[in-house]
């Protein structure tokens, strides 16, 4: 219906889409046929869509991608985890088993690929597989969904506790490539872990451009409890562009920490929604870049039932002519009473040039709720800064060292602590102004 | 104790300040030698806290007149930073958070600029880790603060612990205590004040900016000072704070209005 021309990277996936074989699971089949038909339908965002008002697709537009051949091999030691019990890689969106490390898992821990889970336990997973990410209105999610032909599953049962973290590495390194890796994560009643979602370059592709289009999906059963960590850590010239739709049962936890370093242009959607009563939210950001880069995070807290609880921080360390966009939406439905949710955007501007825009949106409903929420955009704070000058610290030295606890805040709540150290390194080399 | 040949470390000479437009000090006169320890008490916005401040350097205080002297040397020609690599201590009133900075990075950071700005060698962080620990000791605290960030989360009383400690390491020639004891319950103040007083010599000095004759019970000041309305109205021996216990401000502050009306008239 749509006269909009068809832009070149949604020609190319969905072109790619058509052509893949068809599953064994008619169900799936099905799904993906649908997401076809959206990601036909629908046309590519521009500023005048609301949600994409302050983010630019030029550099995506621009781009010629093509699918992803299978991957090349690729050294995977810079990015390896150490305390990681159980490692996927995936090489340009396909699952390359001699670089991932299956490792000895606890008892009612499945971490797989889609392909080998839909064969051995298909039941694990068709229940929820392309049902709590919506592609109806949403074109990205629609083209991966369409294109779906492997991805990660990881599968705690009842009860089940890894106590090492589980690590997903997705690595880009083929230039002009588009890949759309998905995610499957679904931890049962009274289960507990922790997940890395991990996306990378390799060297191959550092200073060229390439598309990710992810998309994951997590469901957390009652008591069940998640902590999700995620990475984007792409090249300086890439797209990434991803969703995470998380649904909460009653009394459920989610944690998750998203750090985004990389690209040239990113797109995080975060959309939890809380469907069951009691149910627990931490959601922490962070957004270092600088040069031409734009890093755009839009997150929906969406609460159905009563009693549940959000706590939001997230924060954009902004340099050169960089540009951060953060949109928080809460939106607390009749029946969510005594729903009590805190969201924080804190903003650090380092240059002249740099850009954010912020923007809260509350949609309360309900008569009885908690909803705080705060924005703060600026230059570091003074009484941080006195404080450690008056200790004999010299001004530069001081001020550097308050951009990087700034960006450390959010680095240190990461409960892996090799990652940490990585990633502390990592925020001191972007934040020291010399 | 109070040595009448003993250096100079402090000498203020008609200071006054500004915050905001605002004149604050109107003229303080303040000489502190090695060895002593000074209590400065006053009402609520008589200017204490202004003074600690802007000795220090806080960048909202604007001096408008007067000289303050460190060993001689020309105070406000130094940057804040320099004032501490020069000997002056500010133990903070709010001790400030900063959530992502450990202590012990923040510790030995500032003890290492310190060290370098008065000509003296570095400690590398296993020298520094041993160093500090030996310095806790002395404040009661527990080698886990090491690992935290700085101030963040801790008690009030955790916090004033760790501005002594901060003391400590830095060994300054002047400290400057900004009620220090405020929002500590009789422990804390114990542990506070017997550290501070372990920190004390013939070669250093002291000023206490305090609400209360509580902290002096525990650290004994050779000079009472109490400052009132931007001025040091009256100065005394610990008896004074003693008195101030009893009868509280307002008969100084009766005869200092009287006092300048006379002089006016």
């Amino acid at each position: 219906m749509s006269a909009a021309v068809m832009h070149p990277f949604v020609e190319a996936l969905v072109a790619g889409g058509r052509t893949l074989p068809a599953s064994t699971a008619s169900w799936l089949n099905t799904r993906r046929a649908a997401a076809l038909e959206r990601a036909n339908a629908l046309s590519a965002p521009t500023p005048r869509d609301e949600e994409w008002r302050f983010t630019d697709l030029a550099p995506l537009n621009r781009l010629r991608v093509v699918p992803a051949a299978a991957g090349a091999s690729v050294d995977v030691a810079p990015f390896t985890v150490s305390e990681a019990g159980v490692r996927l890689t995936f090489v340009d969106g396909v699952y390359v088993p001699a670089l991932s490390s299956p490792g000895a898992l606890a008892a009612g821990v499945t971490v797989g690929t889609l392909a080998e889970t839909l064969k051995t336990k298909p039941a694990l997973i068709e229940p929820h597989l392309a049902l709590h990410a919506g592609f109806d209105q949403q074109l990205f999610t629609a083209l991966n969904t369409a294109w779906l032909r492997d991805g990660a599953v990881v599968h705690l049962a009842k009860n089940a506790a890894p106590n090492v973290p589980l690590h997903l590495l997705y690595i880009a390194t083929q230039k002009d490539s588009a890949s759309c890796p998905r995610s499957l994560i679904v931890a049962e009643s009274g289960a507990q872990g922790t997940v890395i979602e991990d996306y990378v370059a390799s060297g191959d592709v550092a200073d060229t451009a390439y598309f990710t289009n992810a998309v994951t999906e997590i469901v957390i059963a009652p008591n069940a409890r998640l902590h999700h960590v995620r990475l984007q850590r792409e090249s300086a010239q890439a797209v990434h562009i991803a969703s995470c739709a998380v649904s909460l049962a009653k009394d459920a936890s989610y944690v998750s920490q998203s750090i985004a370093f990389g690209a040239r242009l990113s797109r995080y959607n975060l959309d939890v929604t809380h469907q069951g009563e009691g149910a627990e939210a931490v959601i922490d950001g962070l957004a270092l870049i600088s040069g031409q880069q734009c890093a755009d995070t839009h997150t929906t807290m969406d609460h159905v039932r009563p009693n549940g609880r959000c706590t939001q921080l997230h924060k954009t360390i902004v340099g050169g002519s960089a540009h951060a966009v953060f949109n928080g939406k809460v939106l607390v439905r009749k029946d969510a009473q005594l729903t009590n949710s805190a969201q924080q955007s804190r903003n650090l501007l380092l240059s002249p040039n740099a850009r954010v825009d912020t923007k809260p949106q509350l949609e309360i409903f309900a008569d009885d709720v908690k909803c705080a929420h705060g924005a703060t955009v600026g230059q570091l704070d003074a009484d941080q800064l006195f404080y450690l000058k008056s200790r004999g610290i010299a001004d530069t030295q001081a001020r550097n060292l308050l951009t990087f606890a700034f960006g450390a805040e959010i680095v240190h709540r990461i409960p892996v602590k090799s990652l940490v150290a990585r990633l502390e390194r990592a925020v001191m080399t972007q934040t020291q102004a010399g | 104790m109070i040595n009448s040949n003993a250096r100079t470390l402090l000498d203020i000479r008609g200071l006054t300040a500004t915050v905001a437009g605002v004149t604050i000090l109107k003229g303080i006169d303040l000489t502190v030698r090695a060895g002593e320890v000074h209590a400065i008490m006053g009402p609520n916005g008589s200017g204490k806290s202004t003074l600690a401040k802007v000795l220090a350097g806080h960048p909202a205080y604007e001096v408008t007149g007067g000289t303050v002297l460190l060993e001689g040397k020309d105070l406000f020609a130094l940057a804040a930073e320099d004032r501490a690599r020069a000997g002056l201590f500010l133990g903070f009133q709010y001790p400030v958070e900063i959530p992502g900075v450990s202590n012990s990075s923040f510790l030995r950071l500032s003890y290492n600029t310190v060290q370098t700005g008065r000509g003296r060698d570095e400690l590398d962080p296993l020298e520094f880790d041993d160093y500090v620990r030996e310095k806790m000791k002395l404040l009661e605290m527990s080698p886990e603060f090491l690992d935290r960030s700085v101030n963040d989360g801790f008690s009030g009383g955790e916090k004033k612990r760790n501005e002594i400690l901060q003391m400590a390491i830095l060994e300054p020639r002047v400290s400057i205590l900004d009620e220090t004891d405020s929002g500590l319950d009789i422990d804390a103040l114990r542990i506070v004040a017997g550290g501070v007083n372990k920190l004390l010599s013939a070669d250093n000095a002291c000023v206490l900016v305090t609400h209360y004759q509580r902290l002096l019970n525990y650290i004994t000041p050779d000079y009472v000072h109490v400052m009132e309305s931007g001025r040091i109205i009256k100065t005394g021996d610990k008896a004074l704070a003693l008195e101030l216990e009893s009868r509280g401000y307002d008969w100084l502050l009766d005869g200092g209005t009287s006092a300048s009306a006379k002089a006016a008239a």
